[in-house]
């Protein structure tokens, strides 16, 4: 389980995050909403440790992240997986030795048969043929470059999966197939997810709940029918503005 | 008029601030460093590899700069010779010249020029692309993976390319020499081991091995704390390489007072 308790978070004089509060229940799936610019990422970051907050705890699995040593963090962080927004597929590698470096386990890692095997499996998985494993991240398009991310994030068999924005930046066909994607993969995996997004379309179609995050505090928890069904007008004014452009795109 | 006498106060504050932090910073990374040498499996291999990278791609540029320093060195003890003088001075001054100075400083600033901005160039464009928070998102050390490589490939690389930089200017000082004066090679000879000592060579190498630590680490160290995107990755290569160079005319100017003076 993933609770946030009264997170704080600043940039110098820029309040980012001004006390969160949320909680993501194991196997569920958690779409994490909000205008662009408001910390989403900032907080996904924090469940991870890559970020520390200035105030309030975060806990996985019982273990307050920012307290936790080196060596702990390291092995809570290979029990989460992380989708970043634009892949972060590392360059001067090929996708097969980005897909492994995702093997946690360091011998598996070394053992060059299983990794083969486990990397065109996890490729298999996010529908890239294992062809891709020879190509480099600049000869993949962005949607491909997602899905590699998402490989990548898969291969050491995490509890927990983290996507930054996995639609972001991608046409609403390739969009759809990857929210698909994202949806088959925690069904099939059983894993909890916290998606971040601001494609309410996306996160209605995926998300068993969802958080909406404004001004740096958590408006609203709950299902997609309570959403639909509040009268809070920040989640008002954002559902309708962006159903709004779903429907002009 | 109250803040304009608190302007200076406050402007020496922050400036000391700046650079408790900027020492902070490095100083955790150090830390780093040390920490990460535990995973020797990791960084071994990634060493070789960017020293072969380092090596190899820096040998021209230091081939040529070798050569026109010798060139240069033996022309500029040519216009200033005095008859009176024995010819085989001229062999103990390229020498030590070479060897004390021009070599080490001469390469260890062309290579922060050009290692020191490949170093901050990659890690930065890493950093901002969010490749170094994957890397620690998988849980992997980016000390053992990107930056324990990166810095002893430049400590060992300098000086080996020092050497053979050395060996080269001293090569092409004799050529040079022997066109604008009167000296034949058994006279050279004599005069670069008449003054010799074994220290010089060591001092060489210490200097060379200091500049190479310095390049890497500072240059690791501007990269990894990129900020900013492109414009971000263009500031910390030019700091890199500004910071790299002042650093190496400092370490220059202790290891003589420590090492040589008397």
């Amino acid at each position: 389980m993933i609770e946030l308790r009264g997170v704080k978070k600043r940039f110098g004089e820029q309040v980012v995050l001004d006390g969160v509060d949320f909680e993501v229940r194991e196997g569920e799936t958690l779409a994490l909403l909000g205008p662009s610019g408001t910390g989403k990422s900032v907080l996904l970051k924090h469940i991870n440790g890559l970020i520390r907050p200035d105030a309030g705890k975060v806990i996985v699995d019982g273990l307050e992240v920012a307290t936790l040593p080196r060596r702990a963090l390291s092995e809570l962080r290979t029990r989460i997986g992380y989708v970043f927004q634009n892949g972060a597929l590392f360059d001067s590698l090929s996708v097969f030795e980005n897909v492994r470096l995702g093997l946690s386990d360091e011998s598996k890692f070394n053992d060059l048969e299983y990794a083969e095997r486990r990397v065109t499996e996890c490729l298999k998985l996010v529908n890239l043929s294992p062809d891709t494993a020879k190509k480099f991240p600049a000869q993949l398009s962005g949607g491909m470059r997602k899905r590699v991310g998402i490989a990548r994030a898969v291969a050491g068999a995490p509890k927990y999966l983290l996507y930054d924005e996995p639609t972001s930046g991608l046409d609403p066909v390739n969009a759809d197939i990857v929210d698909e994607l994202v949806k088959r993969l925690d069904q099939e995996l059983g894993v909890t997810s916290v998606m971040v997004t601001h494609d309410v379309r996306g996160a209605f179609n995926v998300a068993d709940r969802i958080a909406l995050l404004s001004d740096g505090k958590i408006v609203l928890q709950g299902t997609p029918d309570e959403f639909r069904e509040s009268e809070d007008p920040k989640v008002k004014a954002f559902l309708e503005r962006d159903f709004e452009d779903s429907f002009a795109a | 008029m109250t803040s304009t006498i608190l302007r200076l106060p406050r402007f020496t504050g922050r400036l000391i601030l700046g650079f408790l932090a900027q020492f902070g910073r490095i100083s955790l990374l150090v830390v780093e460093l040390f920490r990460g040498l535990s995973e020797v499996r990791i960084w071994v291999p990634r060493t070789f590899t960017e020293a072969a990278t380092v090596g190899a791609g820096s040998l021209p540029i230091v081939l040529v700069i070798a050569m026109f320093a010798g060139v240069t060195t033996a022309f500029q003890a040519g216009y200033q010779w005095q008859s009176n003088l024995p010819v085989y001075i001229l062999g103990t001054l390229i020498v030590e010249t070479i060897v004390l100075e021009l070599g080490p400083v001469l390469i260890g600033l062309v290579l922060a020029g050009r290692i020191g901005a490949r170093y901050a160039a990659e890690l930065g464009t890493m950093r901002v692309t969010e490749q170094i928070d994957a890397l620690e998102s998988l849980g992997r050390s980016p000390a053992s993976h990107l930056i324990i490589p990166r810095v002893l490939a430049a400590t060992l690389m300098l000086p080996v390319l020092v050497i053979i930089a050395d060996v080269v200017a001293i090569v092409s000082g004799l050529v040079s020499v022997k066109q604008v004066l009167p000296v034949t090679d058994a006279d050279f000879a004599y005069g670069a081991k008449a003054f010799w000592k074994p220290f010089d060579a060591y001092y060489s190498l210490m200097k060379a091995t200091s500049f190479g630590f310095a390049i890497g680490l500072i240059s690791c160290y501007m990269g990894f704390n990129t900020k900013q995107g492109a414009e971000g990755v263009g500031k910390a290569t030019t700091a890199a390489i500004v910071s790299s160079s002042v650093v190496i005319l400092l370490l220059n100017a202790l290891l003589a007072k420590l090492l040589v003076s008397t």
